[in-house]
């Protein structure tokens, strides 16, 4: 072999920050081949969807409102990954959150004020801190494997959502359509100066620094650390793991809940069987590639922000289907946990240096 | 009459139990090697969706059951490359490989749908296959033997010979079977591999005989489902047989409760069975104290020989 690994004598910071960019690259070569393949436009594909939103002003408001929810449900999972919590229904916690706080939205229906936003969105955050926690209880108390309860209570949630719309919570002067009613002007996130990006997004920012002010300066974002990383070691420190399950999934639950509810009163402005779009599980690889960091978070919800709307650029302009940009995130975290390896090991090129190595 | 409602009963507790028996024994395979895929879904969706492309193009069911199986083994080998030869986390690999055959799948099969394929046929002959009572035992397709005949090729494979034993071995103490000389790398992608392939006759199962035609997102979650069903099992694979058929009985009383206008209980609840169902049942078994114990040790642990 040419290539060589050598391992290296501690982990390298600087690869561990260059290897999202590099995967990022990556994914624009490997992308552009795969869908040339296919029989389309690929390095077209490739500029439609990677380009095409940074350089259209434009299209920047539609990022900020994509890279919202992205930001808090991943902030919140990363949470949980970084304690070796495997919560991956984030999806259905935010579903569960959109239709907490829907459920405040119908029962306020007739009423205003300023307190009701509010409400809705507390009763998002609940909604979907509960519904994490079925999982955590399972988890703690029958040692039930986090990632398959969690992934089959989305299945539930999304059940229980088209129930909801095609039942109980139909709009009565709907004309028969399964969905709820519009929320009023007290329960519509308020869209800021005169552009359509709503509320949510500067919160899903300013949500972000507070995780990392949390995460890096604090006792709980140093149990967390230590739980996930020697569990030994903080049993010896005092540091309960069950608790630290409890509070992964609860604080997954909860920022995937916060998400959904400020997308119901955002940009959707009602709840509607199509209220799913899977940023429940593109937030697990925003989580990965901003290396469960918010700042890093932050960016790497930028840029899968990118690829959403730069595929449904690519979709209207060069005819690219709608599953190609989920292909590109998959890509995006296969070369990611692909050259993860740079970080703990060093490649070297040629053998040769260590003599009998064949 | 009522005989008739029972037996058409069964048929379809067969149809739902095929894939995700077929899928489960995989799996298990995989996990008795001390490997976590996570990806079965996609790898079932890449399977159900090559199974349907190749078998309208060549008209021959078996040709798409078998570019079924190489797919999603292809598919399986991205998810081995990165977990046993780059060391990657099984957990975030195998989800990866989920989304990327969800991905994948969609794009592949976006000329196909709507099109449909003719449904294999029951391997016994006419005679004992629409018998009366006989076709009870013979009125299944071949794929539904494959996956008898393989629950007992696994449960003697793992069992009886050597291989196994090495297989098992490399799961539960890579370290050791490392040190006596076996290379746990190689057995380990060799089961990969296998699971990868078992996962795409099972996805194809959907595309070919139960639906039979290409739809996004065909295989419903089932393949996670599937997953489930290996810790249900507590990794033995007549017990696999027995969950998945369980399985197969609750996901088919959604059909029949429809069927029988049963109106008492909303659609959507029934539609959510399985989960809830799979859900219920890992809380019970964890209740036996023993189950943690059962599961390989060195499931989901990264092994790199340190030459």
């Amino acid at each position: 072999m040419l290539l060589e690994l050598e391992k290296r004598k501690q982990p390298s910071r600087r690869m561990l920050y260059l290897t999202p960019v590099i995967s990022v690259l990556l994914t624009m070569i490997a992308g552009a081949t795969i869908f040339s393949l296919l029989g389309y436009d690929g390095p077209g594909a490739v500029w439609a969807i990677f380009f095409v939103p940074v350089l259209d002003i434009g299209a920047w408001q539609d990022l900020g409102i994509k890279a919202a929810p992205l930001i808090l449900i991943a902030t919140g999972l990363s949470i949980g990954f970084r304690a070796n919590v495997w919560n991956i229904g984030a999806e259905g916690q935010y579903v569960m959150g959109g239709l907490a706080g829907t459920g405040v939205a119908l029962a306020t229906w007739e009423l205003e004020g300023w307190w009701i936003l509010p409400a809705m969105c507390f009763a998002g955050v609940i909604g979907g801190a509960l519904y994490a926690a079925i999982p955590a209880f399972l988890k703690t108390k029958l040692n039930v494997s986090e990632i398959l309860s969690s992934l089959m209570l989305t299945y539930v949630s999304i059940q229980l959502l088209y129930f909801l719309m095609r039942g109980p919570w139909k709009d009565p002067e709907g004309f028969n359509f399964p969905q709820s009613r519009m929320f009023n002007d007290s329960q519509l996130l308020p869209e800021i100066g005169n552009t359509f990006v709503h509320l949510g997004v500067p919160i899903a920012f300013i949500v972000a620094v507070i995780a990392w002010y949390v995460l890096s300066k604090t006792v709980f974002g140093f149990e967390i650390r230590v739980v996930g990383a020697a569990p030994h070691a903080a049993r010896y420190g005092g540091f309960n793991q069950k608790r630290t399950i409890w509070l992964a999934l609860l604080a997954g639950g909860g920022f995937a809940g916060f998400a959904g509810i400020l997308e119901a009163a955002g940009p959707y402005g009602q709840m509607v069987p199509q209220f799913p779009t899977g940023y429940g599980f593109t937030a697990i690889i925003v989580a990965f590639l901003g290396r469960l960091h918010p700042a890093g978070i932050v960016l790497g919800a930028l840029i899968l922000a990118i690829s959403y709307v730069g595929g449904e650029i690519a979709q209207s302009s060069i005819g690219l289907p709608n599953a190609a940009s989920g292909l590109f995130q998959a890509m995006m975290l296969f070369f990611l946990l692909a050259t993860d390896i740079l970080v703990t090991y060093r490649l070297r090129f040629g053998g040769a240096r260590s003599g009998g190595a064949a | 009459m009522t005989e008739a409602i029972l037996i058409s009963i069964l048929v379809t507790v067969v149809g739902a139990a095929t894939p995700i028996l077929l899928a489960g024994l995989g799996e298990l395979v995989v996990e008795k090697s001390g490997v976590l895929n996570l990806g079965v879904e996609g790898m079932m969706l890449v399977g159900a969706v090559t199974g349907f492309a190749v078998t309208t193009m060549t008209g021959v069911t078996f040709v798409g059951i078998v570019a079924a199986a190489c797919a999603a083994a292809g598919a399986s080998m991205i998810f081995g490359y990165l977990t046993l030869t780059l060391t990657a986390n099984q957990v975030a690999t195998g989800l990866a490989l989920t989304i990327f055959g969800i991905g994948l799948s969609s794009l592949m099969g976006a000329g196909f749908v709507g099109q449909t394929v003719e449904r294999i046929g029951p391997l016994f002959p006419p005679a004992l296959a629409e018998h009366e009572h006989l076709r009870i035992l013979f009125g299944y397709d071949p794929v539904v033997y494959f996956s008898f005949a393989m629950t007992l090729v696994v449960a003697w494979f793992l069992r009886r010979t050597r291989a196994g034993l090495i297989l098992r071995a490399v799961g539960e103490n890579d370290v050791s079977a490392h040190s006596i000389g076996y290379s746990v790398i190689s057995v380990r992608y060799m089961a990969v591999a296998f699971g990868g392939a078992m996962a795409g006759i099972g996805g194809c199962y959907y595309s070919l005989v139960l639906t039979p035609m290409w739809a996004e997102r065909l295989t419903a979650g089932r393949g996670w489902i599937a997953l489930a069903l290996v810790v249900f099992s507590a990794w033995r694979p007549m017990r696999l047989l027995a969950g998945a058929y369980l399985f197969g009985v609750v996901m088919t009383l959604e059909l029949h409760a429809k069927a029988a206008g049963f109106e008492y209980v909303p659609p959507e609840f029934l539609a959510a069975m399985p989960y809830l169902a799979t859900i219920v049942v890992l809380a019970l078994i964890s209740l036996r104290k023993s189950v943690g114990s059962q599961a390989p040790a060195c499931l989901g642990q990264p092994f790199k020989p340190s030459t």
